[in-house]
């Protein structure tokens, strides 16, 4: 479709006009005229809704919101066109098969063995070895083999050695979908552990005497503590309800030495709601700082994130202070649960907050414990009811974290949002179905790629200067403060402004200190070589050697950085009235100077289109990379660089 | 007076100092004239905690049977709790400190007091005079003079003794525009952008009253700032309604009759009386321990503090606009002209001009622009958010300045000579300081106390190598752009590192920032072993060519 207008949300002075192309996975925007031909590109799987609006005398609009809060505002001139194209999104985006998505058709042109190698990454059961299981009290077990016990949990389990199959089943069979406590995090230094499960299905007043003996052999293989906290992370509420599904909670009455705890997370259904009404915020045209912060409040967002929060640090206390282990559920232990023991495990073991590790972590606490990405995240069409966004909320806790201890992560805030992006993308097959076991019936490994092969292949886009594997905040537990007056919980503007870049700081830190250590390295090679050639000169005085060419090569590059200030970037509208002020000078008509004053726009907002905005041009010229190539996207062809080149049409 | 007169308990024993984030420390409590000391006997750590009383807001005391316990709030927001043994000595020291922090005459504070220990390379109170400003002016245009009609202070009291108007316009008119502005304030430069001429003047209101008085002269001086068949923006600080309100009380403003070549745009900044309301609040809500975030966020936002930084900025990025994008002069006032209208010009030039963000720069705006232009900060910073007294004169408009400041600052981390600390520091002694700069309410309280001749300028200080070390941006790199902020909510952020300063465990964001300097500091010292290497290394190679060859 051509003569299309992509519209910038912040300011209506600034709209493109250019080319709509749809293809079999992608939506992609052209830009006309200028000499770039700024493309956008758009995966069908990032799409969640697609708005068709009443038409205008301009045309037909069209509003397309993406999984990673991206927002296009599309105008289309004629009405049979637009409605066209709604229709072939509404079916491109709404996918009933998993072969429909894109990861069986992405081809990095990487062969077979690097594919393979790339799956070899993240290795769980090495995982588990450095965990330090199995070992006198944790052992695998071989019960769930073919998935016969639990469809939904992994075929290798750890549990404690006391727990015999016969105890396993039989707990089991008292657990919502028969998720059986098992081991997520295990502590070498003092034998506590954090297990998880689902609620047990004890209604008003069944027991389980294997379930009971599954606690106490989780409690006897801490011989350091003569109780286990079993936190239910639901609001006491939920859980009471539940038991009149006969299903419920533990009693303490029952189980011999537990300690049992509400910790209030509410559940996916209110989370949903409350990014829906976050995001609305988000999407407001220029809100007053109190309808931004009232919204803030209202949607309940940050509440939910430090609940969470709360949930991990108990736990990690426990674990690290009181030497004391956790069994951890939620109503089936996929969603909450994941969280929560993920935010503990990451507190707890500086491993965690290392790249690899963290990549270990999500494919241990969410991909390997079935956390159902397909319905969460509406990879395919389902049930609207059931996405939510649990796995963002446990991501942003991390970048929550990041903010209050800055040199404590290996990672940077681009590798958490580029891992949220994927998440929704289906370009790798990490994250497709709802289980281990649908994952191989799918021979995913086989078929397509693996996102930790590509992200790590581009780690030195993700890496966190501040970050020293010596320093003090990458060592042991980490103990964050609880109160918000304390632990200040920001609104993450980089993840859900992600693609208004006007809104986030025009110089990054991040980027700056990095491209300094990359020169810091060449330096230090350098030193290596010349005073290995000092050294030889000084040998033989008469040595000739004529290498001053490739001195000053490499002098010219760490010229780079200084020009760093290429950022010319464009006032926002600060003032209606400006724009009502007619006429610049009296001897002007009142069109003549609307003409320059557009021309002005135009010529200021120039440079800020032409790479990646203004803001990150700079940053660009100094670290010889680009952002957006940190990226996203193995590109198949330079242009179709991902999604991520969306944000130069802003 | 003598200070003793006011100190009956000069000195308890055995008094435990109880902060956030720290173990309770026992030691020794004393007083003298304008310090309360404490320090610790503890062998292997001893410590020592120095606060002036000037810095003391407000104090409360209470009893457990014959244990004291005084609660200390401080202007610089952090609360400190003392544990006295003793009913008499606490009710004594409770006493004496309340009284020590309430001197009511400005020649008793410390300033007045202190001698430094340091040598004084750079005399502050001359480092930034306006005649060196008016000579770089001049370097560049000669459409303006420096008057010295306000010389003995007689035609604005709160105007320093020379000022930068239009050439074109004489002392004589000066007096009489002086006569038709709010306290004497008539339209003077306050900054000119190289970059296409344009200047911005500020001002108070014109006296217009009910029947829409005029002044020539007045007319004359704002026109002269115009190019030929250019048009200006009057940016007014005070809402239509209010500004038509003021007419009522003598006041007013620009109209369109009197001034055609003018367009004015009201943009809404509070009176110092809302700000303070407001900083009280924001303080309130972040001393509170609460865990529930609702209630931290619902009351963050009835504070309404970033709503202020919000409008403040907003307004500062439209003069900005003004002068760099549409190309045209602009006069700015609301009705003293000592307050909103500071905060709009100074901000306007940290992002239209990089000089303002070096340190030196910065600080000379501070003088231009605030003390010289006579920002009362007596009357001002007299009390801080804990203040219980009835508030006078008392808001954080400076504050409120500085962390527009750290707004941009956080938006182009790479663009300021200075860091956040350079900020913090310079807040803490807007309210309470060693130093005279702060002292008074304008040039000509502080000629009359002549504090030039007897106290230090905070400048003296802070622009010694060894401090100015600590205030330095490690990743600075000198930008020449404009600067153009993000006012969207999204963008701004609570400023932390004051009011959560005393509430956070500061570590982490300190180790941050040892290693952002060690990253560059590394580089550096690579960059010069490598380029000595080089160098001795063409020596050596040169050497070799001459040599004959074997």
């Amino acid at each position: 479709v051509e003569n299309v207008r992509l519209l910038d949300r912040l300011s209506s002075r600034r709209a493109v006009v250019g080319t709509l192309y749809l293809t079999a996975t992608h939506v992609i925007f052209v830009e006309n005229g200028s000499e770039t031909r700024k493309e956008t590109w758009v995966l069908h799987s990032q799409i969640s809704s697609i708005e068709k609006q009443a038409t205008t005398a301009t045309g037909c609009p069209l509003l397309i919101r993406c999984k990673n809060f991206q927002v296009i505002q599309l105008v289309i001139p004629q009405e049979r066109d637009c409605h066209d194209v709604y229709i072939s999104l509404i079916r491109l985006t709404r996918p009933v098969k998993y072969e429909e998505l894109y990861c069986f058709s992405f081809n990095p042109k990487l062969d077979k063995e690097e594919r393979e190698q790339g799956w070899k990454l993240v290795d769980l059961n090495e995982e588990y070895n450095r965990m330090g299981v199995p070992n006198n009290y944790w052992q695998i077990s071989d019960v769930n083999r073919d998935y016969g016990v639990c469809d939904s949990y992994p075929t290798e389990v750890y549990v404690p050695k006391s727990a015999t199959a016969h105890i396993i089943v039989g707990s089991s069979k008292f657990r919502s979908r028969r998720r059986f406590p098992a081991l997520s995090y295990y502590c070498k230094g003092n034998n506590a552990s954090i297990c998880r499960s689902s609620q047990p299905l004890s209604g008003f007043s069944a027991r389980c005497l294997e379930d009971e003996q599954m606690l106490q052999a989780i409690r006897k293989a801490n011989p350091g503590s003569d109780f286990i906290y079993v936190v239910d992370t639901r609001p006491k509420l939920n859980a009471m309800a539940n038991r009149a599904a006969g299903k419920g909670y533990e009693n303490e009455d029952n189980y011999s030495n537990i300690k049992f705890q509400f910790i209030g997370i509410e559940n996916i259904h209110v989370m949903r709601n409350s990014l829906q009404k976050m995001l609305e915020v988000c999407e407001l045209k220029s809100p007053s700082m109190s309808d931004f912060l009232w919204g803030l409040e209202n949607s309940g967002w940050l509440k939910h994130i430090k609940a969470i929060m709360d949930a991990g640090i108990f736990i990690a206390k426990a674990v690290a202070e009181e030497g004391v282990s956790v069994l951890v559920h939620c109503s089936d232990g996929w969603d909450r649960t994941a969280q929560v023991c993920s935010v503990a495990s990451l507190l707890l073991d500086p491993y965690y907050r290392t790249m690899k590790g963290f990549m270990v972590l999500i494919e241990k606490d969410w991909v390997s414990f079935g956390h159902k990405f397909n319905h969460r995240y509406g990879n395919l069409d389902g049930d609207p009811k059931e996405i939510s966004p649990v796995i963002d909320q446990f991501i942003e806790c991390v970048w929550q974290l990041m903010e209050q201890f800055p040199c404590a992560f290996e990672f940077n805030e681009r590798f958490l949002i580029h891992i949220q992006h994927h998440i929704y993308s289906c370009q790798f097959g990490n994250f497709l179905c709802n289980s281990q076991k649908e994952r191989r019936e799918l021979k995913i490994k086989e078929r397509t790629y693996s996102l930790w092969a590509h992200l790590w292949k581009n780690r030195a886009d993700y890496l966190n200067p501040l970050y020293r594997s010596d320093h003090s905040q990458s060592q042991g537990t980490l103990h964050p403060q609880i109160a918000p007056c304390n632990f200040l919980y920001k609104f993450w503007s980089g993840l859900y402004n992600r693609f208004e870049k006007g809104l986030h700081p025009r110089q990054s830190v991040t980027d700056y200190l990095m491209a300094v250590k990359e020169e810091t390295q060449q330096l230090e090679e350098e030193l290596e070589v010349l005073q290995e050639r000092l050294a030889n000169l000084q040998k033989s005085q008469s040595g000739n050697n004529k290498v001053k060419s490739k001195q000053q090569d490499q002098s010219k590059q760490f010229g780079l950085y200084t020009s760093n200030n290429s950022l010319a970037n464009t006032p926002q509208e600060y003032s209606n009235d400006l724009k009502s002020f007619p006429s610049r000078s009296p001897s002007q008509g009142d069109e003549d100077s609307a003409l320059i004053l557009t021309q002005d726009n135009l010529k200021s907002s120039d440079p800020d289109l032409s790479a990646n905005s203004d803001q990150e041009s700079g940053v660009e010229d100094l670290s010889c990379r680009s952002p957006s190539g940190g990226g996203c996207l193995p590109s198949e062809d330079s242009g179709k660089d991902s999604d991520e080149a969306v944000f130069l049409a802003g | 007076m003598e200070f003793a007169e006011l100190i009956k308990t000069p000195r308890a024993d055995n008094v435990v100092l109880h902060r956030p984030f720290h173990l309770a420390v026992e030691g020794t409590l004393c007083l003298t004239g304008h310090h309360l000391i404490f320090s610790s006997r503890r062998q292997d750590n001893a410590e020592e905690l120095w606060l002036l009383h000037s810095n003391i807001d407000s104090i409360d005391k209470r009893f457990v049977g014959s244990l004291g316990t005084i609660v200390i709030k401080c202007k610089d927001l952090r609360i400190i709790q003392l544990d006295i043994p003793g009913m008499e000595e606490c009710l004594n020291i409770a006493s004496s400190i309340e009284a020590l922090s309430t001197l009511d005459s400005v020649t008793l504070m410390y300033p007045f007091f202190y001698r430094p220990m340091f040598e004084v390379l750079e005399d502050g109170w001359s480092s930034f005079l306006l005649e060196q400003e008016f000579e770089l002016l001049s370097s560049v245009t000669n459409e303006w003079r420096l008057s010295c009609v306000n010389k003995e202070f007689s035609v604005c009291p709160s105007y320093p003794p020379v000022v930068i108007v239009p050439k074109s316009v004489d002392d004589e008119a000066l007096r009489k525009v002086a006569l038709f502005r709010h306290g004497g304030r008539f339209p003077v430069l306050s900054y000119y952008h190289k970059k296409n001429g344009m200047a911005m003047m500020r001002s108070s209101q014109p006296l217009t009253g009910t029947n829409g008085r005029r002044c020539k002269e007045d007319e004359k001086l704002v026109n002269a700032t115009l190019r030929s068949g250019r048009r200006g923006f009057v940016i007014d600080t005070r809402p239509l309604t209010v500004a038509q309100q003021a007419r009522a009380k003598g006041g007013g403003f620009e109209q369109e009759v009197h001034y055609p070549q003018w367009r004015r745009i009201h943009k809404y900044i509070e009176r110092f009386n809302i700000l303070q309301e407001s900083f009280i609040k924001l303080v309130e809500a972040c001393n509170d321990q609460s865990h529930n975030m609702d209630r931290w966020l619902s009351k963050l936002e009835a504070s309404n503090w970033l709503t202020h930084i919000k409008e403040l900025l907003t307004a500062a990025c439209l003069a900005a606009q003004c002068i760099d994008r549409e190309g045209a002069s602009v006069l700015v006032h609301g009705s003293e002209g000592t307050d909103s209208t500071l905060q709009v010009t100074s901000l306007a030039q940290i992002i239209l001009d990089p000089r303002c963000r070096t340190i030196r720069g910065f600080e000379a705006l501070i003088v231009r622009e605030w003390l010289q232009a006579g920002h009362p900060f007596q009357q001002r910073c007299a009390q801080s958010a804990y203040s219980n007294s009835k508030q006078k004169w008392e808001a954080p408009v400076f504050l409120l300045f500085l962390e527009c400041v750290w707004q941009i600052h956080r938006q182009f981390p790479c663009s300021f000579e200075f860091n956040e600390q350079f900020l913090i520091m310079l807040f803490e002694h807007a309210y309470a300081s060693q130093f005279g700069t702060f002292l008074g309410n304008n040039e000509n309280e502080r000629a009359k106390l002549k504090l030039p001749q007897k106290t230090m300028s905070l400048w003296s200080w802070v622009n010694r190598p060894e401090e100015l070390s600590r205030f330095q941006n490690p990743i600075y790199e000198a930008n020449s752009l404009v600067i153009w902020p993000s006012v969207a909510p999204q963008s701004l952020q609570l400023w932390e590192g004051v009011f959560l300063r005393w509430n956070r465990p500061s570590r982490f964001l300190e180790e941050a920032e040892e290693e952002r300097i060690n990253i560059i500091k590394y580089n550096k010292e690579l960059q010069a072993r490598v380029n000595t290497l080089r160098r001795r290394l063409a020596e050596l190679e040169a050497r070799g060519e001459e040599a004959p060859e074997e």
